[in-house]
């Protein structure tokens, strides 16, 4: 369970009040207009703003103390998800330790797990020499290493085509199944393929998860309003 | 690439630091250029220490006027025993810091003028003068140059001792009307350089027809270069003197050496020297006459300087009188 | 307000260098002021010194920025052979000791130049470098380069995208996108370059033409050297100070915030015309800098392989000293890059505020106490070399930090970096351009530096650039033009393999 204990995030004149729990396992997507402050929820949980109120805590274990690595969570970025210096097996090693210095046994298994996602035999690349898809696996690779229970997409998949696009998400349905995503989207067709749950983001606050299905066979304002 | 970067910078620090020696150290605190290879300092210290059982160490410090900054810097607790090239227009201030002790020497000093000053004892001395190339129109005097349109160079007097220099000698020859002298000069400047090598620099290249110097600078030219191209020239209302001198710092730790010092100043050894690495006159013509060239040299009619105490005490209005004229 | 809750970048060492900047700078000052018995207060002569200093740094920051823009423009635009030597070139001047620099203007613009030769085989009047329009030509001559370097950076920051979308849609690429990149780049530039020309003293009055053309610094080395009245001294430097402060919040005022580190290589591919105007700007900024080197060259080449083998020496010296400060000063800017922040501007644009005589005058009154200060000449330069060097270094690294950490940090940070492997991992691979160019640009100037040796060096310790000054005070003028020659090549040799070096091992 990820739950935000009457939360409010402020920045600036910018607030946004949270208040909703998110279950074990569910793909939930955060949908609203640009400026509504999805990313700004993505930030809070992932600890890279602390809520002026409230308390955000997974399973049991509260957050707002945690700085972002002891937190149960990992993310991916709209962009830089990759160090293009590093080799891809370096980039996805960092899911494993952050350190840089990967035992035999673990370079293995980031092996595997770069073969598990298509990228077998990649491992020595520099990312400039993947395709965005092959970028974008290897950024979810180093999800898969790790063990972390809750997984942030904020738009990682906004540049690639359509048809990569659902790939991706498909890859994310089924590799990372059993872990509670939380994803931002523009694109209802990214919540109507994934996504378990829904939650508005407008006017300053987030509305509790509904499910997928359910909520676009009856849109609430909010959500017919960003539809048009 | 590294290493060997990083052992030669050690040899070079191990080299810079002064090895332990147990012979005493006589510190000589000096300008820039004498101490360099190209001036007296290596010869003079060869001559003094076969002699004296010492090691002559030689401090430089920018020119003379640096040099007395760095001794005011350093006051009583300086580790020099010996300074050298104070000339006579800083001694007033030197004299005044009180670190000096009396030199306790006589020597037949072949200057110009009459020497009484029991501190300060001149080592090598010159003219003022204006140096152009052979040929070109030579005025005969400071009023001449003024109403001529010749274009010279001249250095500040704020910030270097020739300039302090021509100061001093417009004062010597002017007096009150100093500042008109100065009125018309300022169209003949083409421009004022911080330093004597700023200055000769532009004569060299060309860009004046003459540059502020000393009688003996064609000394250099004709002996060093052979070229007999260079002239100074010779001023009807005299030519002020440099006299450089050198003073024993009253604290020292090494009186015996520091006097032994001070008397080998105006001998043959030291004297003989001067006149080819410091390009001025021995303050005692040694026994067998100057060098070959310095006979060609210019002997001003008259010679121009004023004392110590007069020196400091007029310099603030003569600046005041100097900027003025040159900022119009 | 909801805030960030942690940082990647280590901010103790840039305290550390802060604290060593603050001390170098204000603390010598304090120094000096302490000694001082304040005499003489502050006289009109000194307030005329003032008033020049600020208008000739203004007047000569002003040409610099103005004519550095169309030849920035040009070589942003224009691809040709030799454009990135011209690019290296453009370091020259800004590294030349000053009265090499001078010298060499005087044989292209001076009575006896080039310039007039030409003039008067025409028939032309001849024309006088001497005045404050001589002392704005020679700080032009050295910082409009620097200034071109820079707002090329900015030039080619601008993503390819925008130049296409603005020729796409026909619309004014100047008020579009290059007035904003400017009003970016510009204002920094300019307040570097105002605070350079305002600590001017040698090129002021040679070329000034008397002792109108004081400047502040003048005066303080005055103060220092032939009325020793450190309280004078002192208040020159505070007023210099002041002036600089001043001039560097209004400078902060008017930027705006951008950060780029885009490499040189490439030129913009434009559609907006103009290939004639940039080939003649571009040759015009090549001969205005390139004729008074090559006189340099010219005149230095005959003398180089029979320098005596004290200038060979003092080469070493200086090229030991260079390496090592340069390293200082790179760490110390990759210290305060990281720290960021109101603390680290301060200390990266303070050393461009002080005054070299009141630092060596200070620090030769802290050290003398206690150690002979020619056993420390050569470290000491090293230390105020490096942080001289500061504020060109920070500059070139500040904006590259920055962007690596809006790019990476909240991933490293997420991933749980070490501040170890964030420094080691990420930011030095990714800096390596800038770690080059600062590297190179330090060394350069402390090759160059004339500053506290003076002062300190003993027997034995001299750096070429003294040994150069040194010959040309012994009437040695055809050595010292070799020496100085060895300089130049020597300064821009270094520059250039660290700049080559940092941009070819960066791999993207």
């Amino acid at each position: 369970m990820l739950i935000f204990d009457d939360v409010v995030l402020k920045q600036g004149d910018f607030s946004l009040s949270v208040a909703l729990s998110i279950k074990q396992g569910a793909v939930t997507a955060l949908m609203g207009q640009s400026g509504a402050g999805k990313s700004t929820l993505l930030a809070a949980i992932a600890g890279f703003l602390s809520p002026d109120q409230g308390q955000i805590s997974v399973d049991g274990v509260k957050l707002n103390q945690l700085s972002p690595a002891k937190r149960p969570v990992s993310m991916l970025f709209q962009d830089n998800n990759l160090f293009p210096h590093l080799s891809v097996l370096q980039n996805v090693g960092l899911g494993l330790r952050g350190d840089l210095r990967l035992s035999a046994i673990e370079a293995q298994h980031v092996s595997d797990v770069l073969t598990d996602v298509g990228l077998g035999g990649m491992g020595d690349r520099k990312p400039a020499a993947l395709s965005g898809g092959q970028q974008s696996r290897a950024a979810l690779a180093r999800v898969l290493v790790g063990s972390r229970s809750v997984v942030l997409l904020d738009e990682p998949f906004a540049a690639l085509g359509p048809a990569l696009k659902a790939e991706m998400l498909d890859l994310v349905k089924t590799r990372l199944a059993g872990r509670t995503i939380v994803m931002v989207s523009h694109d209802p067709a990214d919540a109507h393929r994934i996504a378990d749950t829904v939650c508005i983001v407008a006017d300053g606050c987030v509305s509790a998860p509904v499910e997928t299905k359910e909520l676009f066979a009856n849109p609430p304002e909010a959500l017919s309003d960003y539809l048009g | 690439m590294q290493k060997p970067l990083i052992l030669t910078a050690a040899a070079a620090f191990t080299l810079a630091t002064p090895a332990i020696a147990e012979t005493p150290v006589l510190t000589v605190l000096t300008y820039d250029s004498f101490t360099s290879e190209w001036g007296p300092g290596p010869a003079v210290e060869a001559a003094f220490e076969e002699t004296c059982g010492c090691d002559l160490q030689f401090v430089g410090a920018g020119d003379g006027a640096a040099l007395l900054a760095r001794l005011q810097l350093e006051g009583p607790s300086t580790e020099a025993d010996i300074v050298l090239g104070l000339d006579t227009n800083l001694t007033a201030a030197a004299r005044e810091t009180g670190l000096f002790a009396p030199h306790g020497v006589s020597a037949d000093l072949t200057l110009p003028i009459a020497w009484e000053d029991d501190e300060f004892m001149p080592f090598d001395w010159g003219y003022f003068a204006f140096v152009a190339n052979k040929g070109a129109k030579a005025p005969n005097s400071l009023r001449a140059l003024a109403d001529s349109d010749t274009k010279i160079v001249i250095q500040d007097p704020r910030s270097s001792t020739p300039g302090l220099g021509l100061l001093m000698w417009v004062q010597a020859a002017y007096g009150n009307d100093a500042g008109a002298l100065w009125a018309d000069l300022a169209d003949n400047i083409l421009t004022v350089t911080p330093g004597w090598t700023e200055a000769y620099g532009l004569f060299l290249e060309g860009e004046a027809d003459a540059v502020l110097s000393y009688t003996t600078s064609p000394a250099y030219h004709l002996i060093a270069e052979e070229d007999d191209s260079k002239v100074a020239w010779p001023f009807d209302e005299g030519h002020y003197m440099q006299v450089e001198v050198a003073g024993k710092v009253a604290g020292t730790d090494q009186p015996d050496l520091a006097n032994a010092f001070m008397a080998f100043i105006t001998s043959e050894a030291f004297q003989s020297i001067i006149p080819t690495t410091n390009w001025m006159y021995p303050a005692v013509t040694p026994a067998d006459g100057l060098p070959a060239g310095f006979e060609t040299l210019i002997t001003p009619a008259k010679a121009l300087l004023l004392s110590p105490e007069d020196a400091l005490a007029s310099r603030p209005a003569a600046l005041d009188a100097w900027r003025t004229a040159l900022s119009q | 307000m909801a805030h960030s809750t942690f940082a990647i970048n280590p901010r103790w060492p840039g305290g550390i260098v802060a604290g060593l900047v603050l001390a170098l700078t204000l603390g010598t000052l304090c120094a000096v002021a302490i000694r001082a018995e304040f005499q003489t207060g502050f006289g009109a002569a000194d307030w005329a010194a003032v008033r020049f200093t600020v208008s000739q740094a203004f007047v000569s920051a002003l040409f610099s920025c103005l004519l550095a823009i169309p030849v920035a423009r040009a070589l942003a635009r224009r691809q040709f052979r030799g454009r990135s030597a011209l690019i290296t070139l453009l370091g020259a001047p800004f590294l030349l000791p000053v009265i090499v620099a001078v010298l060499g203007l005087v044989m292209v613009f001076g009575r006896n130049g080039l310039l007039n030769d030409a003039f008067g085989l025409v028939g032309l009047p001849e024309i006088s470098i001497y005045g404050f329009h001589g002392v704005v030509l020679a700080h032009v001559f050295f910082n409009m380069p620097l200034v071109t370097r820079l707002v090329l950076q900015g030039w080619l920051s601008v993503p390819s995208e925008r130049f296409r979308l603005a020729a796409s849609l026909n619309a004014p690429v100047g008020r579009l996108i290059e007035w904003p990149m400017l009003r970016t780049v510009l204002p920094s530039a300019f307040l570097v370059v105002f605070l350079i020309c305002l600590t001017s003293f040698a090129v002021a009055l040679t070329l000034g033409g008397g002792p109108k053309a004081t400047t502040v610094e003048l005066a303080i080395y005055q103060s220092l050297r032939f009325d020793f009245d450190l309280g004078r001294a002192a208040l020159l430097a505070l007023v210099q100070f002041v002036i600089c402060a001043s001039a560097a919040i209004v400078a902060w005022k008017v930027t705006s915030p951008d950060g780029s580190g885009a490499g040189l290589d490439r030129a913009v591919q434009r559609w907006d015309g103009g290939a004639k105007r940039d080939v003649l700007v571009i040759f015009l900024a090549a001969t205005f800098l390139a004729l008074p080197l090559g006189m340099i060259i010219l005149r230095g080449a005959t003398e180089v392989l029979s320098l005596p083998t004290d200038i060979w020496k003092a080469a070493l010296r200086s090229a030991i000293v260079a390496v090592f400060s340069s390293a200082l000063s790179t760490v110390m800017a990759l210290a305060l890059a990281l720290r960021a922040g109101r603390l680290a501007a301060v200390s990266g644009g303070l050393p461009l505020a002080a005054s070299s005589l009141v630092i060596g005058t200070g620090l030769f009154l802290l050290v003398y106490p206690f150690v002979n200060p020619a056993k420390l000449a050569l470290p000491i330069t090293m230390l105020v070399n490096a942080v001289l060097a500061l504020p060109f270094v920070l500059r070139a690294m500040a904006p590259a930090v920055a962007k690596i950490e809006t790019d990476f940090g909240r991933l490293a940070i997420s991933l749980g970096m070490s501040q170890q492997t964030w420094i080691w991992g990420v930011v030095l691979p990714r800096l390596k351009g800038p770690i080059g160019f600062g590297a190179g640009l330090a060394a350069a100037l402390s090759m160059g530096d004339l500053g506290v040796i003076a002062l300190f060096a003993g027997d034995g310790q001299e750096t070429l650039p003294l040994a150069m000054y040194r010959l040309m005070g012994a009437y040695k003028m055809d050595a010292a033009a070799g020496a100085a020659l060895l300089l130049l090549t020597i300064s821009l040799g270094v520059f250039w393999v660290c700049d080559r070096g940092g941009r070819t091992v960066a791999d993207f």
